[in-house]
């Protein structure tokens, strides 16, 4: 199998108020190509920040991170933001959608960045699979949460990522909104070949995970396959 | 409560209320300038005059006069002053200036500042001179070097540095060369029609009430044509003068500040926004509506009274810069102390226009709901409009108003100023409006992402777009219409270089003389541009009234002007038939005094010239055919004189209007002692930026050839080397005659305004930086806004070049069209003053309005790139953990 991600001797620290907080420490870990994996700890454990350093979102203190087989370490922000355009999609707990563009412009927004034409039709399609074809033209204020989240969706997967990172994606949802927004991201990402790694705190979630990563004071205590 | 709740974002609220410091740092500095002025006028008011009482006159004082002026004990002294040439015999130039023959120890207060210092007195025991310092660098001169005037040379015993009551400016065009009294008869300068000032200086005992006493003899001085002036009466012109120009700053200073308050109102809008998940906790735990507007009330004037305060000290640190800024226009040292008036002054306007900015947002806060703890939007949209901030309006309305009103002491004044600054804010921001709902209706949806990106910024939440149209629009405006006025000053001055417009005038030509200069002309082979004869002549009667029954009129009307008129028709527009023989009948109201007051100059010709319009009744030149006059006359000439119809003279337009005189109006002219009745024949439009000489008052020919007159030649030299050459020559050869150099006046009147012009930069200077900080502040309040959205942009993939995109183009549309709506309202404004204060034409400089388009955008543009280049250079988390 392809390997898509590799984490190798990655530690972060950050500097403030005259000490040093070492959020993670030496972490190693890769995820193959379709692979779905959970990342799973406590509060305060450095589970976002991995996610972050994964997705290319922050440079790690020591140690390298591939992605796609291309080493993230020595890219400038432009390369970074070139390569999750190109292969990573994004689902946020707190939705992160634009609040100037309707629901269809939101999604249309990564195909947009990499200035590809005639992405209204296939930004349509990717709506009607969540089931929001009727609320194309709909601001995110005038959505519901489980909405926004669905369109949260639509976009991650709106430029074909070969990874997709979900930060706690049924945090802000209630659990009925949350079993349809979590299905909706399982299929999505079975149809597309998507690997997919959540951060949660949430072990039901995790538990629909191939693969579950517990991490703890900076430290990966258990990575379990199943 | 208040100071709890502001813990978080008080630094945010304090940059929020900077943007007024500067506006009140402005408003404190002129007003404290204003006051310390004041002060130094009415400290140095003595040492300005120089005299207790100084009497002015184009005579000698008569003798019941003099007894008059000499009832009290006094000393007294004389000054003799006119025109003349003076001739440098080292350098061998020669320069216009203004010869004061000096008698006695004037000045009595104060000194002539001297170097050496004792050059101030010594100068008066001999042949010697005091040279105006500018006169002694220009032609290199030295103490004890030799200047002649007229037929008589003398040694210069020194520099004159400072003279009482005369600034730099004032000496610029003719600086000012003392002489001793005695010596006046040898220049052989005075002679018949030579246009002479006499002073009289007096100084009295302290005890004496010398207002008292220069009321008591006015009516004597009035009735022999002389004016008088005491210390008060200084005091009082120059408060009025100078109170004119530091109340113009004031009201620079206060658009300063006003365009600090729309930043205020701007900030407190989008704190309050911050502020709403805060506030509907409050509310939530029973908080009541009044507490949380009270909350947010006592912190905003919390923080607009630290700004004041700020701003006060910053304003006294400033007006000590003023007098520097100044000091060529003021003819005293003014010692820039602290004003506490104009801090108080400051502090309470600074307090008040912030308030009552914020109130309009904060008002919003009495209508925040619980419901925002559940649910971030709660449908507002079918509340009834606020009526409190209907109140709010009107209260920001009248205290500008008001402020105003103080300023200018006129409501009319007032009142078109409140409402051009209320017009305009009005305008922007309807164009503000219009633009979001343009973009947000009609922007076109298969555009690149991009721009549809930037200008989706133009329409976002907490977007910034009225603000800033408002804020850069104002300041365009402000700084176009100074711009503009200050070109349209210096067009009215400037006189083409170009094509034949002369630039040297020579005047006091005798008629003996007249064949001689031209024989010097031709050896210079300079032209003939125009060859004027000139009449002083005074006005004896208007329309059968003399100066004596004119003041009864008026004095029984109670006013000067003209009383009503039967046919309800402006006194412009009066009829008046050319036919009327009895001027009394149907009589219009009685000229003003100063109709009879003043020595009149006057030409003759038989045609109009190029600069001269007839726009009523008929122009009658070329005639012989009016040999007009009446009883007196002292038979000089066939024509000059002579009884026989009045003779048809042209007056123009305005002066007739002030004269209250229209066609076919009766006046009779004194000249210099035989009676001309006259009827005004024609009315003429004069272009007065021509550079020729033009008359008010305009005889046919063969009227006043034989009286006596004296002439004005204009030439056009090439050459600064041959205009110093001609004007040695003209010195040499005829003292009397005067040479302006129009190349130099225009110079220094072009310096003139410069110094003006940079006065006025430098206080637009405080409206241009608010409006600079209002606009940092404000593209800082929405980074706050949008820092989230550029990093999740970032996050998705954006590039640098996409974020710079972006940014740039919602900028540059804001700066744009805020620039083009501020520039075409400084264009109208230009244009209105242009038609109803400087009566001129007004023709934009094309290149300058395109200029400042670009200026505006560009520092838009920049300014908002630079507060977005935290996002572009850092990783998206890491300005997430840092600026959020």
């Amino acid at each position: 199998m392809e390997t898509i991600l590799t984490i190798r001797n990655v530690s972060k620290t950050y500097q403030g108020a005259g000490r040093s907080l070492n959020v993670l420490d030496n972490i190693n870990f890769s995820v193959e190509a379709g692979e779905t994996l959970a990342i799973v700890g406590p509060s305060g454990s450095g589970k976002t920040t991995l996610l972050g350093l994964s997705a290319g979102l922050d440079r790690s203190t020591t140690g390298t991170v591939e992605l796609n087989s291309i080493s993230l370490d020595g890219l400038n922000e432009d390369e970074r933001a070139s390569i999750r355009n190109r292969y990573v999609g994004f689902i946020f707990q707190n939705f992160q959608l634009l609040p100037t563009l309707t629901a269809l412009e939101n999604v249309m927004v990564p195909l947009e960045l990499r200035g590809e034409k005639n992405i209204r039709a296939r930004s349509k399609e990717l709506m009607d699979k969540v089931g929001l074809s009727d609320r194309l033209h709909h601001y995110p204020a005038q959505l519901s949460g489980g909405e926004q989240q669905r369109v949260s969706l639509a976009r991650a997967f709106s430029n074909n990522p070969r990874i997709l990172f979900a930060d706690e994606p049924t945090g802000n949802l209630d659990a009925e909104t949350s079993e349809k927004v979590v299905k909706l991201l399982f299929d999505l990402n079975r149809e597309a070949g998507t690997t997919l790694i959540i951060v949660t705190h949430n072990a039901e979630l995790a538990d629909r995970t191939q693969r579950i990563i517990r991490i703890k004071g900076g430290h990966i205590v258990a990575d379990e396959k199943r | 409560m208040a100071w709890r709740d502001s813990r978080h974002n008080r630094s945010r609220l304090f940059l929020f209320i900077s943007s007024i410091i500067l506006g009140i740092a402005a408003l404190v500095a002129t007003l404290s300038f204003g006051n310390n002025l004041r002060d130094a006028i009415d400290d140095q008011a003595k040492a300005l005059v120089g005299a207790d009482l100084v009497i002015r006159g184009n005579k000698y004082v008569p003798p019941p006069i003099r007894k008059l002026l000499d009832s009290l004990p006094n000393r007294h002294s004389e000054e003799c002053s006119f025109a003349s040439m003076v001739y440098f015999t080292k350098s061998q130039g020669t320069r216009l200036v203004q010869v004061r023959a000096l008698d006695g120890d004037y000045p009595f207060y104060g000194s002539l500042e001297t170097t050496p210092i004792s050059a101030g007195r010594s100068f008066r025991g001999g042949r010697q001179a005091l040279v105006d310092k500018t006169l002694m660098l220009q032609y290199g001169a030295q103490v004890g070097d030799s200047i002649k005037i007229g037929e008589c040379t003398f040694a210069i015993a020194g520099v004159l540095n400072k003279a009482p009551g005369r600034n730099e400016i004032s000496t610029t065009v003719a600086p000012p060369v003392y002489i001793p009294f005695q010596y006046l008869a040898k220049t052989r300068l005075l002679e018949k029609g030579s246009r002479v000032e006499y002073q009289l200086y007096y100084q009295y005992d302290p005890g004496a009430d010398m207002e008292k006493f220069a009321g008591t003899i006015r009516p004597r001085l009035e009735k022999s044509r002389l004016d008088e002036e005491t210390v008060e009466s200084r005091k009082k012109r120059m408060s009025r003068a100078f109170g004119d120009f530091t109340q113009f700053l004031t009201l620079i200073s206060f658009i300063a500040l006003l365009l600090g308050c729309i930043g205020v109102a701007s900030a407190v809008h989008i704190y309050i926004r911050e502020k709403i998940p805060a506030i509907a906790i409050l509310r939530c735990l029973g908080v009541k509506a009044r507490q949380a507007f009270l909350i947010y009330l006592i912190q905003v004037a919390g923080i607009g009274l630290i700004g004041s305060v700020i701003g006060s000290a910053l304003g006294l640190a400033v007006q000590q810069v003023l007098p520097a800024v100044l000091k060529d226009l003021l003819p005293l040292e003014a010692r820039m102390g602290i004003s506490w008036w104009a801090v108080g002054q400051g502090i309470t306007v600074g307090l008040i226009v912030s308030v009552l900015f914020a109130l309009l947002p904060l008002l919003s806060i009495r209508s925040i709901s619980p419901l925002y703890t559940l649910r971030l939007s709660v449908d507002n949209s079918r509340r009834a409009p606020d009526a409190l901030k209907g109140v709010v309006y009107a209260a920001i309305l009248f205290f500008i108003a008001l402020f105003s009103f103080r300023q200018m002491h006129s409501w009319d004044k007032a009142l078109v100023f409140t409402g051009s600054i209320f017009g305009a804010f009005v305008l922007l921001a309807a164009v503000g409006w219009l633009l979001m709902w343009v973009v947000r209706r009609l922007f076109p949806a298969s555009w690149n992402y991009l721009w549809r990106q930037g200008f989706a910024n133009l329409y976002r939440p907490n977007n910034q777009t009225l603000i800033l149209i408002i804020t850069i629009g104002l300041g365009t405006t402000f700084i176009g219409t100074l711009y503009f006025v200050r070109d349209m000053l210096i067009d009215r001055v400037t006189i083409s270089a170009a094509g034949n417009q002369g630039n040297m005038v020579l005047f006091d030509i005798q008629t003996d003389q007249q064949s001689a200069v031209l024989d010097l002309l031709k050896q210079n082979q300079l032209p003939v541009l125009q060859q004027t004869p000139i009449v002083t002549m005074r006005m004896a009667e208007i329309n059968g009234r003399t100066p004596e029954q004119a003041e009864r009129e008026r004095d029984s009307t109670g006013r000067a002007g003209v009383p009503p008129d039967r046919t309800g028709a402006p006194p412009d527009r009066r009829g008046s038939s050319p036919e009327r023989d009895d001027a009394s009948s149907n009589r219009p109201g009685p000229p003003p005094e100063r109709a009879f007051e003043s020595e009149l100059r006057v030409t003759y010709r038989d045609s109009l010239a190029a600069s001269e319009k007839i726009v009523a009744g008929k122009f009658g030149g070329g005639g012989n055919a009016h040999p007009g006059g009446s009883a007196g006359s002292s038979g000089a000439s066939p024509n000059f004189g002579s009884a026989g119809n009045p003779v048809p003279i042209s007056l123009e337009e305005e002066y007739a209007r002030r004269l209250h005189v229209t066609i076919g109006d009766r006046i009779v002219f004194n000249v210099q002692g035989v009676l001309i009745t006259t009827v005004v024949g024609s009315l003429r439009q004069v272009d007065w930026r021509r550079i020729q000489t033009n008359f008010r008052i305009l005889f046919p020919s063969g009227v006043l050839e034989s009286a006596p007159q004296f002439h004005v030649l204009v030439t056009r030299v090439p050459s600064p080397e041959v205009s110093a050459r001609f004007q040695q020559a003209v010195v040499r050869n005829f003292s009397n005659i005067s040479v302006i150099d129009l190349g130099l006046v225009l110079s220094v009147l072009d310096e003139i305004l410069d110094k003006i012009g940079f006065v006025i930069r430098f206080m637009a200077a405080f409206s241009m930086l608010t409006g600079l900080v209002v606009l940092i502040a404000s593209v800082l309040i929405s980074k706050y806004q949008r820092i989230q959205e550029a990093v999740l942009l970032r996050t998705l993939g954006a590039s640098r070049r996409q974020i710079l995109v972006i940014t740039a183009l919602e900028y540059f549309f804001l700066g744009a069209l805020a620039a083009a709506t501020g520039i075409l309202l400084s264009l109208a404004g230009s244009q209105a003053l242009a038609t109803f204060s400087f009566e001129s034409s007004f023709s934009p400089h094309w290149g300058l309005v395109a200029l400042l388009f670009v200026l505006v955008c560009g520092l838009t543009i920049l300014i908002g790139l630079y507060n977005s280049r935290s996002v572009l250079n850092k990783p998206p988390l890491e300005i997430l953990r840092s600026e959020v």
